[in-house]
């Protein structure tokens, strides 16, 4: 039972994780106002490449560094994308839904045709060499070293350090202030002599950097082969980001509670207590998005959304 | 025709060319020596035959119908991101009926195969309306939830129900309980071989100009539409909006749904797979959706568009290409959608100039 407990939340990390990441990606966009629904195209985006590199490159270089450049490789690419976002949706003042649809769009088709010319087939494999059984010192502790520090991935950490430093640079600088300001009331904002345009563009690359790091994060502990899908986890981590209410810290709630969920549902069938009654396993998949949706339906009354998130900022409007 | 009506026509068409050309210039850079022949195809294909015309349309069907939901949730002020979910449902009540309910005779099975579709559409749409409507959820967070509870429901209900042990996916559907073809596959059709185009495509363009004319000449699209535009005025106006939100999203879930029976009852032998993976039609709804600018009627030609482009597209394995070529050319063109106006303003400027 212990270490059933355990395993669960072992892997409850690897759900979690990448939705904190890729949330807080949309956070930094909603926040400086512009909508963000291209998540998941980023992600795959960031995925393909980051994971292409680990793919080609592990062969030469050693374990954790390629997973560290990968890593970064996908954060590259995730900015490359954003910048057509940005583009269309700050400097054209394009509608923020459809560009994102195209992205979201652009992306898998464009994974799986550049994978299919360069292997031949859209798969893309790896050897899962990254894994750390347990950290040295921390993973002796007792329960939250189970939890944290064995059979963890550098990412994890990675996450919760993005968490802190996302918390930090919205709440606690110029720069948060600002960026959020923009998301509010852009006009006040320009009033005072902040630049809206170069706000919204630096929301749109941080977003496009968390998320095409987040696919990398998302694919590497739960599978070795990538192939042109992050199972609609961008959509999630959406779904996080309004759960959460725009808060950092919500949206680590958020991201667990939806992660917890997903664990348990992707080990029901080994999870001695649930099999006492025979509920079919469509219906402990079917949890995590129940369960969302009952607690929203309570909780949501007064939401937090940026007040200008979605509207183009015009300088002669009011 | 309009002077803005042509504008907007020669700048869809701009864009067009734009995303074929970005297209070529990928398959150029691909392997230029097989590019053009490739690109040929792509351009062509649905064209080749009266029984290629056929198979756009079939193929058209189901696109039309979840960009129309998707359209209708725009102009009522909703992004109905969860097309995939009411399709999957509404095609699952499809295949049930036309299998299950043998007692009925054909034609009522058929119109009760459809009805009960967008019905059960029309429910997994409420949800959303209803949480939106009076819980203040967010529609598309409910929307994606809904998505995957009806993706696994339905696994669920195939796998307990409707199952075909041998083929790991949901029993065959009689032949009778398919839609006729209406005399169709007599126009369309190559030497012997004849598209299985059906009556879906005609209810497809029906049920569009039905949903053109509710918003634009009826009370009810009127206030639909106002509580888009504004739903604190609606209100002030004396429009019920909650009602209306929800009224508009299940109208949406209807139209999906409908396009899921639409598609399963087309006689081409499709079924109804148990895999974890939410169906492409819904999201190909949206850009379906906003390639025909959120007007019902557009919404029929850009259907037509991507049902055409795909067929050539799923000719491309003897070039050395994947299909997925047609769909990097559909996202550009939905990109430069996203500023058609700014388009349509330059080639108005432009065009002036020319003057």
């Amino acid at each position: 039972m212990g270490d059933m407990f355990y395993f669960i939340m072992q892997s409850t990390m690897f759900f979690m994780i990448p939705l904190v990441v890729v949330a807080l990606g949309g956070l930094f966009s909603e926040k400086s106002g512009v909508v963000n629904i291209a998540l998941n195209g980023k992600m795959i985006m960031g995925a393909f490449t980051g994971i292409l590199f680990i793919s080609t490159f592990q062969e030469r270089l050693p374990g954790q560094p390629v997973l560290v450049l990968g890593l970064i490789i996908g954060m590259v690419t995730g900015i490359g994308v954003s910048l057509f976002h940005a583009f269309a949706s700050i400097k054209l003042k394009a509608n923020q839904v459809i560009s994102g649809v195209a992205i979201n769009m652009f992306a898998p088709a464009f994974a799986v045709y550049t994978s299919r010319r360069i292997n031949g087939t859209q798969l893309i494999r790896f050897n899962n060499q990254f894994q750390i059984e347990s950290v040295p010192v921390l993973g002796d502790i007792p329960v939250v070293g189970q939890i944290f520090f064995q059979n963890a991935y550098i990412t994890t950490y990675l996450g919760f350090l993005i968490l802190i430093i996302s918390a930090f640079v919205l709440y606690k600088t110029k720069f948060g202030l600002r960026l959020r300001a923009c998301g509010e009331h852009p006009h006040a904002a320009d009033s005072v002599g902040v630049s809206v345009v170069k706000m919204r563009y630096a929301g749109v690359i941080i977003s496009g950097a968390l998320a095409g790091m987040g696919g990398v994060i998302l694919i590497v502990p739960i599978t070795n082969v990538f192939d042109g899908s992050v199972s609609g986890y961008g959509f999630l981590a959406l779904a996080v980001l309004i759960f959460g209410a725009w808060k950092p810290l919500r949206i680590l709630v958020a991201a667990f509670f939806f992660g917890l969920m997903s664990a348990v549902a992707a080990s029901a069938s080994v999870i001695e207590v649930l099999q006492v009654v025979d509920i079919p396993i469509h219906f402990y998949r079917m949890l995590p998005y129940v369960a969302t949706l009952v607690v929203l339906a309570f909780t949501s009354k007064n939401t937090m959304a940026p007040r200008a998130a979605g509207q183009p900022y015009d300088k002669g409007g009011r | 025709m309009n002077r803005s009506g042509f504008l907007s026509f020669m700048s869809a068409v701009l864009v067009l060319i734009i995303g074929l050309l970005i297209g070529l210039v990928i398959l150029l850079v691909s392997d230029a020596s097989q590019a053009f022949t490739a690109f040929w195809t792509i351009l062509s294909f649905g064209l080749r035959s009266m029984r290629n015309i056929g198979d756009v349309l079939l193929n058209a069907t189901p696109i039309i119908l979840t960009g129309l939901s998707v359209a209708f949730a725009f102009k009522t002020g909703l992004f109905n991101i969860g097309a995939t979910g009411q399709l999957t449902v509404g095609a699952f009540v499809a295949i049930y009926i036309g299998i299950e309910f043998t007692f009925l005779p054909p034609p009522l099975r058929i119109l009760a195969s459809v009805l009960g579709a967008a019905l059960a559409g029309a429910l997994v749409g409420a949800v959303p309306g209803i949480l939106k409507a009076y819980r203040n959820v967010h529609e598309v967070i409910s929307c994606i939830m809904m998505n995957y509870i009806s993706m696994f429901l339905v696994n669920f209900l195939i796998i307990n129900f409707l199952f075909d042990q041998g083929q790991g996916r949901s029993l065959p559907m009689p032949r009778e309980s398919n839609l006729p073809q209406a005399g169709l596959n007599y126009i369309f059709r190559d030497g012997l071989r004849a598209s299985n185009v059906n009556l879906g495509i005609i209810i497809a363009i029906a049920v569009a100009i039905l949903i053109y004319i509710i918003l634009e000449k009826t009370t009810f699209g009127y206030e639909l539409k106002a509580c888009g535009f504004n739903r604190d005025a609606a209100k002030y106006a004396g429009i019920n909006e909650n009602r209306n939100i929800v009224a508009s999203m299940m109208i949406c879930g209807a139209l999906a749904g409908m396009g899921g029976a639409l598609m399963l009852m087309s006689g081409t032998g499709m079924r109804m797979d148990t895999v974890d993976s939410l169906a492409p039609e819904g999201f190909t709804g949206i850009s379906v959706a906003f390639l025909g600018l959120n007007n019902p009627i557009g919404i029929i030609f850009s259907g037509i568009l991507v049902a055409y482009l795909s067929l050539g597209g799923a000719r491309m394995q003897p070039f050395g290409f994947s299909a997925e070529i047609v769909e990097v050319v559909i996202s550009v063109i939905i990109y430069f959608c996203a500023f058609v106006f700014l388009v349509k303003a330059m080639l108005g400027k432009f065009l002036k100039g020319g003057n």
